[in-house]
């Protein structure tokens, strides 16, 4: 399973992070300095996965933000990767041509989104489009908020 | 969707703070304003202000006091409040807040709400930080939802599903059934979900496991019909059809099919078809042929499946992707046990892995070509290990020296090569090596008389050049004090001499007692080497003399102590100095398992300087070889020493071999003897052409068993190109390990030993099929025997 994702900038700010395991906010604390010293440390042209105690990392650098997955040591790092595109295409699709500041802007939407592909550490959705029909749903109920509920298109 | 301005303007006031504490002001201000608004009771924008706590708490700064207003914000009919209330949840409430169990009851009302979106809201928060005793109260809920008709929710179910069984081991029971009847979707976020729940049901219980392998057929079912179907616009990725439910399909096979044979069989023509159709160009396909690699070499795979995801991962060496190569030497790792032939094969490129650039790839690397070394290649890899040593990372330095050590122990073609290559890795990395190399090496070199000459000559040269690098510092130290009369006389057969004076040694020896680079222990070997010298140069023994009058008064406890020792060896005891001083007899190696505790007796061995050490890898016991610190008996005390502190042996004499002036060191050991040795017996399976193969076994546990086979030539020409292969019957695994050579000089010049390991769960009547096969005066010849019973071992089984 993953544990947790990461989003930080070339500065060390965290943009997003998500844990999919119970921590204290200390133990989370110390795992996001180590990450973004550890990752940025690494030169450019270097392998993506690193071994850091019983996980494995898997970062990619997209523009100005790395995406940092600690995942279990009998995980496909490969698939990490994918999963980690995957992310990527979907933000991209919902921001349009997304990027850092729209991240910062909209982190709660991030959050939604991320939401609707992973879910207690593994993946949720494999199809792009349903994960995208989902988030316009829940956006357009969330607009519709002061009226009453109505049923929504369910989704086979 | 409009965003919610007060926060994006928040966001932006605090990112236009140019220091910290203009950073901390705006965040302090906004959090009182942040309290002040949840203190009020209902107003619109209370969802914006949770937005605002939470983008704070991402900045690092507290925000516990929004915890009560996430549980309110759960409980409210909203959907937009129930959204961020819901995520603010899973940010700031963990199973230790005692809040979280405050929300226990609205998620519950929220997983029956009529609109999905809610109920999706509540099923990931649970999924997320659900604590054991909300997980044990909703299970039940959760295993209805798995059987409602809604896609949607079903998939959310299921993970949910999965962190229950992961939180509550028990609960799986609860899920199997559902989990069963979901293998039967079409959609494919289910049908994940799906996988991904049986994978850990299975994981948790064997029982069920056991259940689950009805599922293969299935499965396989499925994963064929991912991998032949067409293009499908909705799950492709750069070709693949679905590779993550492809990837999670595999998992769930290999455990399915570890351990099983007609498991394993179910799904063999499957994973030959996925891995010759999957398209390796991209990553994705790449995912995929890593996982199918990996699941081939776990399950009890035919041999030509087997050899193909070895060349799979050949393939993935060669490519330019970094990433690609360093996972494929993660799987050789994993394999070079088993089928180490295979991966001896791919051995040039693993060396070249060592000079990339990246320091994960060089770490997978070293660990990998240690593996491989072997006898046939151990001079051209130690070659290409030293180069890697002089140049590698420093966290990799202390594994690569010690990698270096074993292979040199286990593989040296000669004593030189051997002593050259220690001498070489404490020169470049002498600050990284263990602490018994030094006993290892002083041992070793005892052991080579025919090199005496040339060693201290070398080290003498070295010490000359460098004294900063301490394991070699104590090693030369200690060889010019033993060999300091070969050293002064000038000529050396083997490398060019050194020539010194009496009076160069004691200078050489004087500068490492004087450095401040000199640890302690250094130094007590410097001091005892010039003792040593005293019987062994003849005009320069009052310097000698002096210099241990002078540490008398030293600071340093063990220093003055030697001295004071060394003083009274002059003073008092002169007429036996030169006994005592002698040369020192050949150490014996302790074998690496024994402690503390099972040695109970002390062995002196009275032999020769020139004895060859015995061969240390086949024989299962040795005596405990200890050289006790003979000072401390002279003055009295008497104390075994720790295999593990043989340091000692260097502030030591030995005891003569006659016992004429230590005669009463020989009444205080002379009672002991070392425990025999009882050789496990042999049995000879195959003789012919002067070629024999003896094989002698041990029990090793209830199942488990270790046969050596050795194999000796009495011929007058040599044999090249040895090889063993062994067969067995099939319910019993076997392991042959690397052979430790692989060519059988003449006239029984050395023996070939190899060990194999069996493992005989169902105690069927063990029998072995060994093929031998070698060059002898250029023609190949090849013969099989056929053991039926096993020396040691009763016939009706094990």
């Amino acid at each position: 399973m993953m544990r947790f994702l990461l989003l930080f900038s070339r500065q060390g700010r965290l943009r997003l992070q998500k844990w999919f395991t119970a921590m204290s906010e200390r133990e989370r604390k110390k795992i996001i300095r180590e990450m973004t010293t550890m990752v940025l440390a690494r030169p450019a042209r270097t392998c993506n996965f690193l071994q850091w105690k019983d996980l494995k990392i898997v970062y990619k650098r997209y523009a100005s933000l790395y995406f940092c997955l600690g995942v279990d040591d009998g995980e496909n790092e490969l698939l990490a990767l994918e999963v980690i595109h995957r992310y990527v295409e979907l933000l991209d699709k919902y921001f349009g041509n997304v990027c850092e500041l729209d991240i910062i802007f909209n982190f709660e939407k991030a959050y939604f989104i991320l939401d609707e592909f992973l879910m207690g550490g593994e993946i949720q959705e494999t199809s792009k489009q349903i994960v995208n029909r989902a988030i316009e749903s829940s956006d357009m109920l969330q607009e519709d908020d002061h009226s009453e509920w109505y049923e929504v298109e369910l989704f086979g | 969707m409009s965003p919610s301005v007060a926060l994006q303007e928040m966001i932006r006031a605090i990112r236009s703070a140019r220091t910290q504490c203009e950073e901390r002001g705006v965040i302090q201000r906004e959090c009182a304003a942040i309290r002040a608004q949840f203190r009020q009771t209902d107003n619109g924008g209370r969802s914006h202000n949770l937005a605002k706590l939470l983008y704070v708490h991402m900045l690092g700064y507290p925000a516990h006091f929004g915890q009560m207003e996430c549980v309110r914000m759960i409980a409210s009919p909203r959907y937009s409040e129930k959204r961020v209330g819901y995520l603010g949840a899973m940010m700031l409430l963990d199973e230790k807040q005692d809040a979280s169990l405050l929300i226990t009851n609205s998620i519950k009302n929220d997983l029956s709400h009529s609109n999905q979106y809610v109920q999706s809201l509540a099923l990931c928060t649970l999924a997320c930080m659900g604590s054991a005793e909300m997980c044990r109260d909703l299970a039940p809920e959760i295993d209805r939802l798995l059987r409602s008709s809604n896609s949607y929710i079903k998939k959310k179910a299921a993970l949910c599903a999965v962190h229950i069984v992961r939180k509550v081991r028990d609960l799986g029971e609860l899920f199997v059934p559902s989990a069963r009847s979901l293998l039967s979707e079409k959609n494919h976020g289910v049908l994940h979900g799906a996988v991904v729940l049986i994978t850990e049901l299975c994981g948790r219980s064997p029982e069920t496991l056991e259940r689950f392998r009805k599922t293969v057929p299935d499965l396989v079912q499925i994963m064929k019909g991912l991998v032949i179907s067409g293009y499908s616009p909705d799950h492709d990725v750069a070709g693949v059809s679905d590779p993550f439910l492809q990837v999670r399909i595999l998992r769930l096979l290999r455990i399915l099919g570890r351990n099983n044979e007609a498991a394993s069989d179910a799904m063999n023509d499957l994973l030959a078809q996925v891995a010759t159709n999957t398209d390796s160009t991209k990553t994705v396909g790449n995912a995929v042929l890593y996982e199918t690699v990996l699941t081939v070499l776990d399950i009890k795979s035919e041999s030509g499946l087997r050899v193909l995801a070895v060349n799979i991962l050949g393939r993935f060496l060669l490519n330019n992707d970094r990433n690609i190569r360093y996972i494929a030497m993660t799987s050789l790792q994993k394999i070079v046990g088993t089928d180490h032939n295979a991966v001896q094969r791919h051995r040039g490129t693993i060396v070249d892995c060592l000079k990339d650039q990246d320091a994960s790839v060089k770490r997978r690397a070293l660990e990998l070509s240690l593996a491989l070394v072997s006898a046939s290649n151990i001079r051209s890899m130690m070659k290409e290990l030293l180069i890697f040593l002089s140049s590698c990372p420093p966290d990799l330095r202390a594994q690569a020296a010690s990698g270096i050590f074993n292979a040199a122990e286990r593989y040296a073609p000669s004593k030189r090569w051997h002593i050259d290559t220690i001498l070489h890795v404490l020169t470049t990395a002498g600050g990284d090596v263990r602490d018994e190399t030094v006993p290892n090496l002083i041992q070793l070199i005892t052991n080579t008389s025919e090199l005496h000459c040339y060693t201290v000559h070398k080290l003498y040269r070295a010490l000359l050049t460098d004294i900063s690098q301490q394991p070699l510092v104590q090693v030369a130290c200690w060889c010019i004090g033993e060999y300091g009369d070969l050293l002064l006389k000038g000529e050396c057969q083997e490398t060019e001499a050194v020539q010194a004076t009496e009076d160069d040694v004691l200078d050489a020896l004087e500068i490492v007692l004087q450095s401040h680079m000199s640890t302690p222990t250094t130094r007590g070997f410097a001091l005892t080497a010039t003792m040593k010298l005293s019987t062994r140069i003849t005009d320069n023994v009052d310097r000698i003399r002096s210099i241990v009058s002078i540490y008398g008064s030293c600071i340093d406890v063990e220093l003055q102590q030697r001295a004071v020792e060394y003083n009274a060896l002059f003073k008092k005891y002169d007429h036996m100095r030169a006994a005592v001083l002698e040369r020192m007899p050949v150490i014996q190696k302790n074998s690496l398992g024994q402690t503390n505790g099972e040695v109970s007796e002390e062995t002196i061995k009275e032999t020769q300087p020139g004895k060859v050490k015995q061969e240390e890898a086949a024989q299962p016991q040795q005596p405990a070889g200890q050289v006790v610190d003979l000072l401390d008996l002279l003055g009295g005390s008497q104390e075994p020493l720790a295999p593990s502190s043989l340091i000692s042996i260097t502030s030591s004499a030995p005891i003569t071999a006659t016992g004429s002036a230590g005669g009463d060191l020989l009444d205080l050991l002379g009672g002991l003897e070392p425990t025999p040795l009882t050789p496990a017996p042999a049995m000879t399976v195959y003789d012919k052409n002067g070629v024999t193969l003896t094989i002698s076994c041990e029990q090793q546990s209830d199942s488990g068993l270790t046969v050596m086979l050795t194999a000796s030539n009495s011929t007058d020409s040599d044999i090249s190109s040895f090889t063993l292969q062994a067969a067995v019957p099939k319910s019993v695994q076997l392991q042959m390990k690397a052979p430790s050579r692989d060519s059988l000089p003449a006239k029984g010049a050395a023996k070939l030993t190899q060990l194999v390991v069996l493992n005989n769960p169902n105690k069927v009547n063990l029998k072995m099929r060994i093929r031998v096969s070698y060059t002898s005066l250029g023609s190949v010849v090849q013969d099989t025997v056929q053991v039926d019973s096993f020396p040691g071992i009763s016939a009706a089984g094990l």
